[in-house]
């Protein structure tokens, strides 16, 4: 299993949390954050698909180790899974540059990237991650990632988020084409039960477009769909 | 209450130390005659008691203990048992003599706070001469000559201890008969108890820095705005907050959300009692003990005379409500006329919560309990934006001034700026404190200076204009319709103490990245600080700006900051300076102890960063 990590990762933040003792201004801590995991069900599919999108870091003030991954699987199988590794540095009062590896495990082949982002929080309150990957034999890829907090109560939370990714070369193995590969846009609602831990509900819309478009339809797909989604987010 | 019969001490009965513990005395009356209930009383008299210990030799033995304020257990760092520290009564002359015994598994230490003394008897661990804390099992003897008399406390500096339960009252008798009168005498220890452990309050903070604050605004907040005032003006408004991504409500960066608030050790559902007879002056001296809660205090029915600020006598001032920071303390005089309970209602500054007591003639009888205000929205002035604001000609634009009519002309043309229109109704005071000064203050200001180490990540706004706000109450107290208390009204009872024109001046710019959860002066943390060197004998005047969102509570330890209020002839001494966000304040500072000596901001989760060393030397 690749998730070990999880695992090791949790046992990590635990035991640094714990050590994180008296008085220093600038503690060695870490942290688990599940942004989703969730259910996503759509009209006609046969199997629900279980989306995990987590990080985790440990790290200082100004200088934190990133691990990011997100994975999709279903009827047991994993459909998609990426993994980053990255060194994040604060320059900027609300932005953090981050570098370092990505990989691809599923769909197969596997990619490797190397991944140079910039992630935080934009004026008006958009917390945006935009990152640009370089990977083998010269392909570029790009990622979006905005989401905003708009706070119904101060614990009803809705969360408006799209997510952009686009690619210099098509890959067809992976089912990818060059240019604007796909847009998804969610509207999630949680409650924060405690600010650690909510459970939420949501819309989830997307959609592929030009290259990556047709490969999808020749394999015999729908290149646009729309999921309600339920799950949680958590982090300690 | 009559300032004059207040004012003249021939007339002044002093019986302070007699009538200290004499409410002990009037619960067992009550029990006596059968009134009330035994528990009641028992609990009552228990509190009456203070647990004080006097005199000049003292045994402290620092300890965990079990306590419980929320119905669950848990481990406190007591001194003597108890949570707060016993009061310390000492007399103003003597030589006290601390002997500390550590019998926690880690170090510790105890500083007096306010208090003028050697620097190797101020007991801050690695800062004050020769002192490492105090090991686990060693004793450490603390003695010094008490050299001034008011109400202080003390509490530990080292870890995160003071928020677990190391804090209590210092009470100095003076030498000469006070200037005021009064015939009980209370000590009103407000503080901030969670049953969290206080390094998982600070790593939450550093993960997410709004962890506490559950009175953002909302949904229902921006239906309002829109509905009021449109959306174009509810956009305007809320562009330079969204732009500079701040929030209006980043008033504590932790509040009751985990905090139970106590008066005296007691919460708000036990409440703490002090008894007075009808007609009787009851001198209450409230100390904030709290790591990281400022409170606003207020007694409905009771004006207030303040007549000591951090434990030195100012000329009295009669009010509704003061402010009190982390580390200040004051002395209020009040004078029930009847034979009603009163609460001693005491709110903190983001509304959160509020600690509780009662002062009344029968322990039976239970005082209304008033309201808490609506939380209170950060305005452009507390950004340090006055001048923008005054630059746009629509100073009418200002959350804290909407719903205020058009101050008078005069106020109009004298200020603009929005911060100086909330003075007008504060000023309408009886002590004749005009508030010009703040006018004079800030007419000649040069532009303000950010050092470049104030740019980088570790910094997420700086001033543009910070203005000295004297006769501001403050986020939340402007234009409440009560006599607040300001620093415009501190004016010392005698004439300054040193009357030489300061030698030099510096700037200290308080710092910080609330998102972080970054804080610093000029940009620089303490780890990464050099000391500030200082010259004994020279008058330095020391300048605060404030380029966070938040109020500073900065304490200089060792010498005395006589704050500039607007009578250079009568500057009040203090301890702790409160620097209000987006403001400028100054004071003056007689360098006369030599040594090693800590500054910093006293909200404990500020401090590690927001700190410096102060080395005083000869030539």
């Amino acid at each position: 299993m690749k998730y070990y990590w999880l695992i090791i990762a949790m046992t990590l933040v635990h035991s640094v949390n714990s050590q994180a003792a008296g008085m220093e201004d600038d503690p060695l801590l870490a942290m688990i954050k599940i942004e989703k995991l969730e259910m996503q069900d759509a009209d006609g599919d046969e199997h629900k698909p279980l989306v995990l999108d987590a990080s985790a870091w440990i790290g200082k003030d100004l200088h934190k180790l990133y691990i990011k991954t997100e994975v999709e699987r279903v009827a047991g199988d994993t459909e998609e899974a990426e993994l980053q590794l990255l060194y994040s540095r604060a320059l900027y009062p609300f932005w953090d540059v981050q570098i370092g590896w990505r990989r691809d495990f599923d769909p197969q082949p596997e990619r490797n990237w190397l991944a140079l982002g910039l992630q935080g929080l934009a004026p008006y309150m958009f917390e945006v991650d935009a990152v640009l990957f370089v990977g083998e034999s010269g392909r570029v890829g790009a990622r979006l990632d905005a989401e905003y907090e708009y706070m119904f109560t101060q614990r009803w939370v809705l969360t408006p988020e799209i997510e952009i990714n686009a690619y210099s070369k098509d890959d067809t193995s992976r089912g990818i084409g060059s240019g604007i590969a796909d847009l998804s846009a969610g509207l999630r609602l949680r409650y924060e039960i405690r600010r650690e831990f909510a459970p939420y509900i949501g819309i989830n819309w997307n959609r592929q477009f030009s290259n990556t478009a047709d490969i999808t339809r020749a394999a015999g797909e729908d290149s646009s769909d729309t999921q309600l989604v339920a799950g949680i987010r958590a982090w300690f | 209450m009559n300032l004059k019969q207040l004012f003249h001490p021939q007339d002044a009965v002093c019986l302070p130390r007699r009538r200290f513990v004499q409410g002990l005395a009037m619960a067992g009356v009550y029990a006596s005659t059968g009134l009330g209930s035994h528990s009641v009383l028992a609990a009552i008299m228990r509190q009456q008691n203070q647990n004080v210990l006097k005199g000049n030799q003292f045994d402290l033995t620092i300890s965990e203990q079990t306590v419980n304020f929320t119905g669950v257990a848990r481990k406190a760092t007591a001194i003597n048992g108890t949570v707060p520290a016993p009061i310390l009564r000492w007399r103003e002359g003597d030589q006290v003599t601390l002997r500390v015994t550590n019998m926690l598994p880690e170090s510790s230490s105890i500083h007096w706070h306010g208090i003028i003394l050697p620097s190797a008897m101020d007991g801050v661990p690695n800062i004050a001469d020769n002192f490492k804390g105090i090991r686990p099992g060693e004793t450490f003897t603390y003695r010094f000559p008490v050299l001034q008399s008011g109400t202080y406390w003390y509490h530990s500096h080292s870890g995160f201890q003071e928020q677990t339960g190391m804090y209590g009252a210092i009470v100095i008798d003076p030498k000469e008969p006070e200037p005021f009168s009064y015939d009980r005498d209370y000590v009103v220890m407000l503080s901030d108890w969670s049953d969290e452990d206080p390094n998982d309050i600070y790593a939450k903070l550093k993960k997410l820095s709004h962890y506490y604050n559950f009175n953002e605004r909302t949904h229902s907040d921006l239906m309002e705005d829109i509905r009021e005032k449109g959306l174009e003006q509810t956009w305007n408004d809320r562009a330079m907050w969204n732009e500079m991504r701040m929030s209006q409500r980043d008033l504590s960066d932790v509040t009751g959300y985990t905090y139970t608030f106590l008066m005296n050790g007691q919460t708000p559902a036990d409440g703490w009692t002090g008894l007075f007879n009808r007609g009787e002056k009851v001198r209450l001296r409230f100390i904030n003990g709290s790591a990281m809660s400022f409170f606003d205090v207020r007694i409905p029915g009771l004006k207030m005379t303040v007549v000591a600020a951090d434990g030195q006598n100012v000329q009295p001032v009669s009010v509704d409500e003061f402010r009190i920071g982390v580390a200040e303390t004051y002395d209020v005089i009040v004078e029930p006329k009847d034979d009603s309970a009163y609460a001693l209602f005491a709110q903190a500054i983001d509304r959160s919560g509020y600690a509780l007591g009662t002062l009344t003639p029968d322990p039976m009888l239970k005082a209304e309990v008033p309201d808490m205000d609506p939380v209170p929205d950060l305005t452009h002035a507390d950004m340090g934006m006055g001048h923008m604001m005054h630059d746009m000609g629509n100073p009418m634009s200002m959350e804290s001034t909407g719903s205020m009519p058009m101050k008078s002309p005069q106020t109009e043309m004298k200020c603009g700026a929005s911060m100086n229109m909330d003075r007008s109704q504060n000023n309408m005071s009886d002590t004749g404190m005009s508030g010009t000064s703040d006018m004079d203050m800030n007419a000649n200001l040069p532009p303000v200076n950010h050092a470049p180490t104030e740019f980088g990540p570790h910094v997420d706004m700086r001033s543009d204009s910070p203005r000295y706000r004297l006769d501001d109450p403050g986020v939340g107290l402007r234009n409440n319709g009560r006599r607040v208390l300001t620093y415009a009204d501190l004016k010392n009872l005698r004439t300054s103490h040193d009357m030489r024109e300061p030698d030099r001046e510096l700037e200290l710019h308080l710092t910080g990245n609330m998102g972080r959860y970054m804080w610093s002066i000029n940009g620089v943390k303490f780890a990464d600080a050099e000391p500030l060197r200082w010259k004994l004998g020279e008058l330095i005047r020391i300048t605060f700006v404030n380029d966070t969102m938040m109020n500073h509570p900065m304490h200089l330890h060792g010498m005395w900051s006589d704050l500039e209020t607007g009578d250079n002839d009568y500057l009040p001494r203090k301890h702790t300076v409160v620097v209000q966000p987006g403001s400028r304040i100054s004071y003056r500072v007689t360098v006369d102890a030599e040594g090693g000596w800590a500054y910093h901001c006293h909200l404990l989760y500020h401090m590690m960063g927001m700190f410096r060393k102060v080395e005083v030397s000869r030539g």
